[in-house]
């Protein structure tokens, strides 16, 4: 300890502390992100539990009979596929009221989504949670993808599906991280400001190419650092401050007599 | 009134004149004292280029051992190495010679002055002198037949550039172009850019479309098509009927909830169509203007001036959406001649 503090007045004790900052906040963020859950594809059996777990979590807003009210929506007819969506990305059960439910860790597991999902189905027909088949990204078309993403989501998710702004707070979120199982399901089914994209729009043939070409973005980019692929605000940042730093930095360097 | 004093004293403190300080004195560098500074800085030059060198091997070896496999990843990696190993050879070269500039050359500071721009009169006579012998020796006052035949060469001249840019200026100037789509009484709405009509009845609650006229497959390849569907994409969305507001002139223009709008703002032409499907709001990507989809696609926020244009529609024997006609305003931002 000794040795430390005689060297905290050290001209490089700034920059060594900001970087031990960034490094335990990195590390305490890897250790306490969110994982991705998943679900099974759920069976009748299940309704029973499932409208239990229905009244212990959900009919407190969306009401006994899952008929919603003026602010809160009906869940009849909205499909398995919506309850998958919104309850394994954990933006349901909602935990606070604001300008959009956020994805955060899940609060039910597989079985207990699952068996939500058959209760809910059971309202109404809706939607149904697509097979692991309907979302294997290798078996999609990135080109075709490409030109109906570009069409039809990048305006709102970014051509890469790096998210975007919408307004008064909301947003358009990453699509990079998502499952392909949820991807499917939010095009179907249209959460939130999301308008929805049926069968009949982007078929299920096309919506396995969209899954795949943001697959395919997987890899990064070719060109090197992606400075999160979010356009002129980051790559002018970059420029402005480290790029025109440098040269200024050089020119001073140059102009500067030698010791 | 001590702020009277204070600048008072200020005033008087300053001297009448400044006094020219002249150049600063000269300092000795470390390398011109010490001779070992002198070694180190020539050690340090040559680091310097050394590490250029090693640039430059790194780069022939990434280009030779690290091929581009086609993956993204490798093609990133080859970048990588191919631009370090540059970056290096080239900075190395630059940082060296600036260093030996700096520290090993020598330090004295020359002072040259500036020249007079004006030239000595002794030149300038010389200089017309000579021009107004070669005007005599041309006798161009003499020969009036040359000094025509160079005049009209000379002025006819510029007409070789001028013509060419001032009539394909004036070649298009066909206005009524900008008023009308490719939209017309009975023609199919499709999907963007899949080219599949759409029924009624696939356009469910919540929906948003992007639509491109049906045209057939050929016009879709032809080399006009990109110019017809910027003008005329439209956006499709279904709503419960009881939340669309509908001017009474506009009534018969949705059908069941489904309206159609063009998807070109009105401010500056970008495509419009970040949909909210909850508060049927439609913004801009470019300048966040907002139109709100169950009012007439009104601006509720941002610089767009008027509403988005309503593409009115119905639907044909088989089910399938048709215009009812073309726009009846021209789609997108505004231009001068769109008034009259």
């Amino acid at each position: 300890m000794k040795a430390l503090a005689a060297r905290r007045h050290h001209r490089l004790a700034p920059v060594v502390l900001l970087l031990l900052a960034l490094l335990v906040t990195g590390g305490v963020y890897a250790l306490l992100a969110p994982s991705p859950a998943s679900a099974d594809t759920a069976s009748v059996q299940d309704i029973e539990t499932g409208e239990k777990l229905f009244q212990a979590n959900c009919a407190t807003c969306h009401g006994p009979d899952a008929e919603g009210s003026d602010t809160v929506p009906s869940l009849v007819g909205v499909g398995a596929a919506a309850v998958d969506f919104q309850v394994s990305t954990g933006r349901m059960p909602m935990q606070a009221s604001g300008p959009q439910a956020i994805e955060k860790p899940a609060q039910m597991d597989a079985e207990q989504t699952s068996q939500l999902a058959a209760y809910v189905a059971s309202l109404g027909a809706g939607p149904a949670i697509p097979t692991d088949e309907m979302v294997d990204a290798s078996k999609g078309d990135p080109a075709l993808g490409a030109s109906v993403f570009r069409t039809n989501c990048a305006m709102c998710h970014n051509a890469i599906g790096a998210g975007g702004a919408l307004s008064e707070g909301k947003f358009a979120p990453a699509l990079l991280d998502v499952e392909p199982r949820n991807i499917y399901q939010a095009m179907l089914t249209g959460p939130q400001s999301m308008p929805v994209f049926n069968d009949a729009n982007i078929t299920p043939e096309e919506k396995r190419d969209v899954i795949a070409y943001l697959a395919e973005q997987h890899d990064g980019s070719a060109g090197g650092l992606t400075l999160g692929s979010l356009g002129p605000v980051s790559e002018g940042l970059w420029v402005w401050v480290v790029g025109m730093g440098l040269l200024v930095g050089a020119a001073v360097w140059i102009g500067a007599k030698s010791s | 009134m001590s702020d009277e004093k204070s600048s008072t004293e200020l005033t008087s403190g300053h001297p009448e004149k400044f006094t020219d300080p002249g150049m600063p004195e000269h300092r000795q560098r470390r390398a011109d004292v010490e001779p070992a500074a002198s070694k180190r800085a020539e050690r340090q030059v040559a680091a310097l280029f050394g590490i250029s060198v090693i640039g430059t091997i790194g780069s022939m070896v990434a280009y030779f051992a690290i091929r581009p496999d086609g993956t993204t990843a490798g093609t990133r990696l080859s970048n990588l190495t191919l631009g370090l190993g540059i970056a290096f050879a080239l900075l190395g070269i630059g940082l060296a010679a600036v260093h030996w500039a700096k520290a090993i050359m020598s330090d004295h500071e020359v002072v040259e002055e500036r020249h007079e721009q004006r030239s000595p009169d002794d030149v300038r006579e010389a200089a017309v002198q000579k021009l107004d012998d070669g005007i005599a020796d041309s006798g161009i006052a003499r020969r009036g037949v040359l000094k025509g035949a160079a005049l009209s060469a000379l002025a006819l001249f510029p007409l070789t550039i001028a013509v060419p840019l001032v009539s394909s200026v004036g070649g298009d100037w066909n206005v009524s172009k900008f008023r009308h789509t490719r939209w017309e009484k009975g023609m199919r709405l499709a999907t963007d850019p899949t080219g599949r009509p759409i029924r009624a009845a696939d356009v469910t609650m919540g929906n948003v479309f992007h639509v491109i006229p049906d045209v057939s497959e050929e016009e879709r390849e032809s080399h006009e098509w990109i110019t017809e569907k910027a003008k005329a994409v439209v956006l499709l969305v279904r709503m419960d009927p009881r939340d669309l507001k509908e001017a009474p002139d506009r009534e018969g223009w949705s059908y069941d909830g489904i309206v159609a709008y063009s998807k070109i703002c009105t401010h500056v032409g970008c495509p419009v169509a970040l949909y909210e499907q909850q508060t049927h709001h439609l913004l801009c990507p470019c300048h966040q203007s907002t139109f709100d989809v169950a009012d007439g696609a009104k601006v509720v926020f941002g610089p767009a001036h008027r509403p988005l244009p309503q593409l009115p529609i119905e639907i044909d024997d088989e089910g399938y959406l048709v215009a009812q006609s073309d726009f009846h305003e021209p789609v997108g931002p505004s231009y001068w001649e769109r008034l009259k």
